[in-house]
């Protein structure tokens, strides 16, 4: 099954466009044919979240997408089993869950890194688990090939280093202070972040969340450093256009990939 | 993970640090800052000033001789932290850490608040110290303690209401973390209970261990012996483990947390999680939840909008695995009973949240003998609540 670094090496130029969407929402068969789409459309990873009732991390934007899932009654096995008929019907697009640590914990670390493997996932993402946390999480994921990835924010300053030196997968640069949702423009030192990551971990790449929303943004991101990740923005789109939001997001990803593959 | 930093701030398996990176830098700042003053004689000294010429310490502890005649048992003594200043033992807690957050250079705090009372202490240490002070609050808390945003408001804070989730005290401490990952450099998040991340749980039982240091000492001079039983009453469990701090070592003393049990912890309608929740991870810790199957935080119900949480301190999760506390569940009936019981009995009415420490005592108390003693710790003053135990008895009585 596809890793995450498969993603990125995938890519003609070695930039990844990584969209995310929050699973059920609008609804769990939507969320199927929008994996499709957006591998379509030039994805080359896609961060699906598993609704969680308090996404401490999120903005209004993922929040509401987060309650509109749960009202649907996803579960975390709903979420597996999807997973399982995209990869029957042929979808290899590389996939890592996003979520938060209970959902993980609750569910049994070595259960849901099984169940991963199982339907081929590739890891996790957990905005809720820091370094100093992750080895609980990273040391069953890792013993199944699975990466747990590692995140970065602009406060993190000399903890980069070491953060980075641990890193599988690829490293989540956060670009700036707050929750997730889109902002007009993003400040932080992003190259410097870069720089730091490389000097640490050469191999690792690193792509930017948290803000970006247009294409210039998405280049402009994903030249200083290996990718460029879009939540808020399409989750948005979904919100706001419900069931009928396939191929306007599909477009959307197209746009975003090949601005970020132009590079 | 070669050279990985292990996990700091457990209590047991509890505890720990389950944050945003974006946080991590500012809550080893606040671990540095407090280590280098919790043992400073400067810092002590002005703490205890604050204490004592402020907030009203050492509280009283008052012997409750009409209800101890009445329950025909143990003697029942009242540790008063309804008597500080803003009228619960929040204060203690409060000005510690507006005394270390002026220490760090931060000059804005941040606060969540279910029943307002840590808001309210929030509001008024930020005056006192000329900060800044925003307060996150449910829009459902907000309509149960109308006062008390009034009280926020008049101290100069501006209350934010919070909509998100069911509008309580969880959501407003999601939406205070979030509040804080946008602005940290001048921002102190004035956390009020004895939860979240390393090293929020230390902090704020030093904070208030006031309480058991204090009631040791005025026990032994009253009685002159340790209680048989200490009781407070557990939402988070600020009150509580300050309440039993200094009594843990003690092994013949009773450390007893209650719990809010809502309509019954047969029902969804509860909140006591030490009797309905699982171990889990949220805000920032490892703990007991009260959740699903999937790990989905339960939408809690208590009348009190003080305990009105899922969660648990870790180190009452780690007292309660060792055995060392017991932690009993009581229902809105009991609780309203025994704050009416309270204010007929003793001529003192208890906040909602006290009342489910006094409820537990007027169980236990009659089965005790008159030469047993227990201390029940009322966190706080029942005023805020009068409006609303009145309409639970059916009174049309708005504030």
């Amino acid at each position: 099954m596809k890793t995450i670094a498969d993603a990125f090496a995938a890519s003609p130029n070695g930039k990844a466009f990584i969209p995310f969407i929050t699973a059920g929402d609008p609804t769990l068969a939507v969320t199927e044919q929008l994996v499709v789409a957006m591998a379509d459309a030039g994805a080359n990873l896609i961060e699906l979240g598993v609704p969680f009732s308090d996404p401490t991390a999120e903005g209004p934007v993922i929040q509401d997408a987060n309650i509109r899932a749960l009202k649907n009654h996803v579960t975390t096995d709903d979420v597996f089993d999807m997973v399982g008929r995209l990869r029957a019907n042929g979808c290899d697009v590389p996939l890592v869950i996003m979520t938060y640590a209970n959902v993980v914990f609750s569910y049994g670390i070595e259960r849901f890194a099984a169940r991963e493997r199982e339907v081929g996932l590739a890891g996790v993402i957990l905005p809720d688990v820091p370094h100093e946390e992750k080895a609980e999480f990273a040391e069953v994921f890792s013993a199944h090939g699975l990466d747990v990835v590692s995140l970065i924010a602009p406060t993190s300053h000399e903890r980069i280093r070491q953060i980075a030196s641990d890193a599988t997968g690829f490293v989540y640069i956060v670009s700036s202070l707050g929750v997730t949702g889109v902002r007009s423009e993003i400040t932080s030192d992003i190259g410097g972040m870069v720089e730091l990551i490389r000097a640490a971990n050469p191999a690792i790449p690193c792509a930017v969340g948290f803000g970006i929303s247009t294409p210039e943004q998405a280049a402009s991101m994903a030249a200083k450093s290996d990718g460029a990740i879009v939540g808020s923005a399409i989750v948005r789109m979904i919100g706001e256009l419900g069931e009928g939001c396939v191929e306007p997001v599909k477009a959307y990803v197209r746009e975003m990939a090949e601005a970020v593959h132009a590079l | 993970m070669s050279n990985s930093p292990t996990s700091r701030g457990r209590f047991g398996i509890h505890g720990g640090q389950y944050i945003p990176e974006t946080l991590m830098n500012a809550v080893i700042e606040l671990e540095e800052a407090y280590d280098r003053y919790k043992d400073d004689p400067d810092f002590n000294a002005e703490l205890t000033s604050l204490f004592n010429s402020y907030a009203g310490r050492p509280s009283l502890l008052y012997y409750a001789a009409n209800m101890t005649a009445d329950l025909g048992g143990a003697k029942v003594y009242l540790k008063r932290e309804d008597l500080n200043h803003t009228g619960a033992h929040k204060i203690n807690n409060v000005l510690g850490q507006a005394l270390l957050a002026k220490r760090m250079g931060k000059t804005r705090l941040i606060a969540e608040t279910g029943a307002g009372q840590h808001g309210v202490a929030t509001a008024t240490a930020a005056a006192l110290f000329g900060m800044e002070c925003v307060v996150y609050m449910g829009v459902e808390d907000m309509e149960r303690q109308a006062l008390n945003v009034y009280r926020m408001r008049l101290l100069g804070a501006e209350v934010r209401g919070v909509a998100a989730g069911t509008g309580t005290l969880k959501d407003a401490v999601s939406e205070t973390f979030r509040e804080w990952t946008n602005r940290i450099d001048d921002t102190h998040y004035c956390l009020g209970s004895v939860m979240g991340p390393h090293p929020f749980p230390t902090i704020v039982r030093d904070f208030q261990a006031v309480i058991s240091r204090e009631a040791r000492a005025q026990i032994l001079e009253a009685e002159g012996k340790l209680p048989d039983a200490v009781l407070a009453c557990v939402g988070g469990g600020s009150n509580a483990i300050g309440s039993f701090y200094h009594f843990i070592g003690d092994e013949d003393v009773r450390l007893i947390g209650c719990e809010a049990a809502g309509r019954g912890i047969d029902t969804w309608e509860t909140a006591a999680t030490m009797n309905v929740g699982k171990l889990g991870i949220f805000h920032g810790m490892k703990s007991y939840f009260c959740q699903d199957e999937y790990g989905q935080i339960a939408p809690v119900y208590s009348i009190s909008a003080g305990l009105d949480y899922p969660g648990v301190g870790p180190e009452h999760a780690m007292l309660h695995d060792s055995g060392r506390a017991e932690y009993v569940p009581v229902t809105d009936e009991e609780a309203v009973q025994a704050f009416e019981y309270l204010s007929r009995t003793e001529g003192v009415i208890p906040a909602i949240e006290s009342a489910h420490a006094v409820a537990h005592a007027l169980k236990l108390a009659p089965t005790m003998s008159s030469d047993q003693v227990i201390i029940v710790t009322l966190s706080g003053r029942g005023d805020k609540d009068v409006a609303a135990i009145a309409r639970y008895r059916g009174e049309n009585l708005h504030e």
